[in-house]
């Protein structure tokens, strides 16, 4: 490998990265103990190939589109746990904080005779106060999350259980809520987001590229630059051409096809979140916080506020969680949220790459550990295994996660990547 | 050389309880010399120096800056003089990169969006002004970095502000023979360029090496503040473990002074 060096801002000489550079850099931060998404990536594709080779059905476009809703709950938590995590913190309660958020929804809507429009932000507006309740104890009583959150998850168990009259089932009617996580947008806005999203994605890419070129910054290689534009091409355009294809069992009385709502409400957050962590100062300053609280708190940051909000943003997560799954169950009864629910979010987020010791993590985690789940817990749902088969393969994969995680992170310290 | 001092200390007194860790301190910095802070443990340089960044208060005296009285009241009060300190931890997140981690706390933005290119630019300026040699990438993660780079980039996010002060706790305590030389040329480098260092440093060689004066603490008074020029290696040696040497230095105390407990006066000294 040649490596030409240039000059970037002010003098400083730097290797000038090329295709191969680039990717053997990639390859030896993966070596050195940062994987990112690189095994669950490789996870998924290895149990979807198990599970379309073992059972048909797996691969057809109608269990495809379930994956969406039946992984959605637990993307959106996870999303929210990623803030969590990064802290190094945990929450515990987000299962029920989803619950007892979409609870509140469908009482409204059902019991009171709320609009959507005015029940769903009192949902999430509930998620935002648990949030900072929890963050509060946290930050300024200096209160373990660990704690503070098992407390709390007891405590909303129990008011779900009261919300709901000591354990009753509450509908839904409200089309709107139940389109959610129910309904397909049409194939032609399919198409047309599919593609506005590989547009916009290649722009912001280009863009990034030219306005560094044009400060003579260095820029990543052209060839790495178009890989990822089309690898996100290829997953988009792919997911809309399967989802866009007649799937209902008998298309003559009732056509299903289209991408589901959820798909669109998924990628708005992971876009939404990902800028956040990605491009402010706000997530400069988790990061900072979540590698090294003290260099933080020197460099002027504010660690109470940055971890209270964490907890806020993770607890509004819940709240879109619990009104998907509400959505999704045309009810609300005592266990929404609770069961599986947080387990399989905390594993969503650690499966796909973030790090339980903190620092370490992307949006984008969330979503590929959620699809990770959802294809375990819908492959082995068709495979015909049972409920207690489910829970231990889930339970030994997040095993497996969590150790990669660890023992990442002892060869990132013994490499120095870490 | 610099007649006036760009930052004077005199007559400070730090107490932590009943223990009076700084006695009548004073303490010059000349612009573009390095000043080395020497002292044996617990002679109260960490003390001093957090006095001057802010992280303590100070019980009396006066801090002149750039001919002015000042308080400083906070770490920002410090910084918004342009007084900036490294510490021995340097206090830098590892899974941040070089970048990030100059602009931790002070991040440019354009809008609401970080603006990553102006800042790398300036983070590459003020590297090329420091004539640091090659770094594989401004973006690489400060956790990939060797001991002597990351001192590197923890002095460059000191100087990125036009910090005028630099204090350096102990910059080479931990690193080899050719990264504490690169340190120390950095050092200097700093000095040259006009600003005012501190150097805390236990090790002479590198005192002598690069300081063009020397302050002596000893059990939290000022033993003598020297041009490096005009002592030897043993005579400031002398000052760190007696407090004085020959004609300079404290006067010589009362035995009853000390009481032979002399040992009594490290807590909240040195870490």
């Amino acid at each position: 490998m040649t490596t030409t060096t240039t000059t970037t801002a002010g003098g400083v000489k730097v290797v000038k990265p090329t295709v191969g550079s680039h990717l053997n850099d990639y390859w030896g931060r993966v070596r050195g103990g940062d994987l990112g998404t690189l095994p669950a990536v490789l996870g998924l594709l290895v149990l979807s190939l198990i599970f379309g080779v073992a059972r048909d059905t797996f691969f057809s476009a109608l269990n495809f589109a379930n994956l969406f809703s039946q992984g959605a709950q637990v993307i959106f938590i996870a999303m929210g746990l990623v803030f969590v995590l990064l802290l190094g913190e945990i929450d515990l309660s987000a299962g029920f904080a989803s619950g007892v958020c979409g609870a509140i929804m469908a009482i409204l809507l059902t019991n009171h005779g709320w609009e959507w429009y005015t029940a769903i932000p009192a949902a999430m507006i509930t998620g935002i106060v648990i949030g900072f309740v929890l963050g509060f104890l946290v930050a300024k009583l200096g209160i373990p999350s660990f704690v503070v959150t098992l407390a709390a998850f007891l405590a909303f168990q129990g008011i779900l259980l009261k919300l709901l009259g000591g354990g009753k089932n509450i509908s839904i009617t409200d089309t709107f809520v139940l389109k959610l996580a129910n309904s397909n947008m049409s194939v032609s806005v399919s198409w047309i987001i599919a593609i506005v999203v590989v547009v916009a994605y290649a722009g912001v890419q280009l863009n990034n590229v030219r306005s560094r070129a044009a400060r003579n910054l260095v820029t990543d290689p052209m060839g790495i630059v178009l890989m990822r534009i089309a690898g996100l091409a290829i997953v988009v355009l792919l997911t809309t051409g399967v989802l866009t294809q007649e799937r209902s069992i008998n298309p003559v009385l009732n056509s299903v096809k289209g991408v589901p709502f959820v798909a669109p409400i998924i990628a708005v957050f992971l876009v939404v979140w990902t800028f956040v962590l990605g491009r402010t100062t706000y997530g400069r300053h988790v990061y900072a916080v979540g590698g090294n609280t003290e260099a933080a708190r020197r460099a002027g940051i504010p660690v109470d506020r940055i971890r209270i909000s964490v907890f806020v943003i993770g607890s509004f997560m819940a709240s879109i969680g619990g009104i998907i799954a509400v959505s999704r169950a045309n009810s609300v009864d005592p266990n929404t949220g609770g069961s599986n629910i947080l387990l399989y979010s905390v594993g969503a987020a650690v499966i796909g790459g973030t790090s339980l010791f903190g620092g370490k993590g992307k949006v984008i985690n969330a979503v590929i550990g959620g699809a990770v789940i959802a294809v375990i817990d819908n492959g082995m749902g068709l495979m015909g295994y049972q409920a207690g088969t489910k829970y231990i393969v889930t339970g030994l994969i997040l095993l497996v996660a969590a150790s990669v995680d660890a023992l990442a992170r002892r060869r990132a310290a013994s490499t120095g990547n870490r | 050389m610099a007649a006036t001092p760009l930052l004077e200390l005199s007559g400070i007194d730090k107490s932590f309880g009943p223990v009076q860790v700084l006695h009548d301190v004073g303490l010059s910095v000349y612009p573009g010399e390095v000043t080395a802070l020497v002292g044996d443990n617990g002679a109260g340089k960490s003390t001093l120096v957090k006095c001057i960044s802010g992280i303590y208060t100070i019980d009396s005296g006066t801090v002149t800056y750039d001919g002015n009285q000042v308080a400083i009241h906070s770490p920002r009060d410090a910084s918004a003089l342009g007084i900036e300190v490294v510490y021995q931890d340097l206090a830098l997140c590892d899974n941040l990169d070089i970048v990030q981690n100059m602009f931790l706390g002070r991040e440019k933005k354009r809008g609401i969006v970080l603006d990553e290119p102006t800042m790398e630019q300036m983070a590459g300026d003020t590297l090329a002004s420091l004539s640091v040699r090659t770094v594989k990438s401004l973006r690489q993660l400060v956790a990939s970095l060797s001991g002597g780079q990351r001192q590197t980039v923890a002095i460059a996010k000191a100087v990125l502000w036009n910090s005028r002060v630099v204090i350096l706790d102990e910059p080479t305590a931990a690193l080899g023979v050719a990264q504490t030389a690169q340190v120390l040329e950095l050092v200097r480098r700093l000095a040259d360029n006009g600003l005012g260092v501190v150097l805390i440093s236990h090790n002479m060689n590198d005192v002598f090496a690069v300081s063009d004066r020397i302050a002596a603490l000893y059990l939290g008074r000022m033993a003598a503040q020297v041009k490096t020029t005009d002592v030897t290696h043993s005579q400031i040696v002398e000052l760190i473990t007696g407090g004085r040497s020959g004609n300079i230095g404290l006067p010589p105390e009362k035995p009853s002074d000390f009481g032979g407990e002399i040992v009594d006066i490290t807590p909240g000294g040195d870490k």
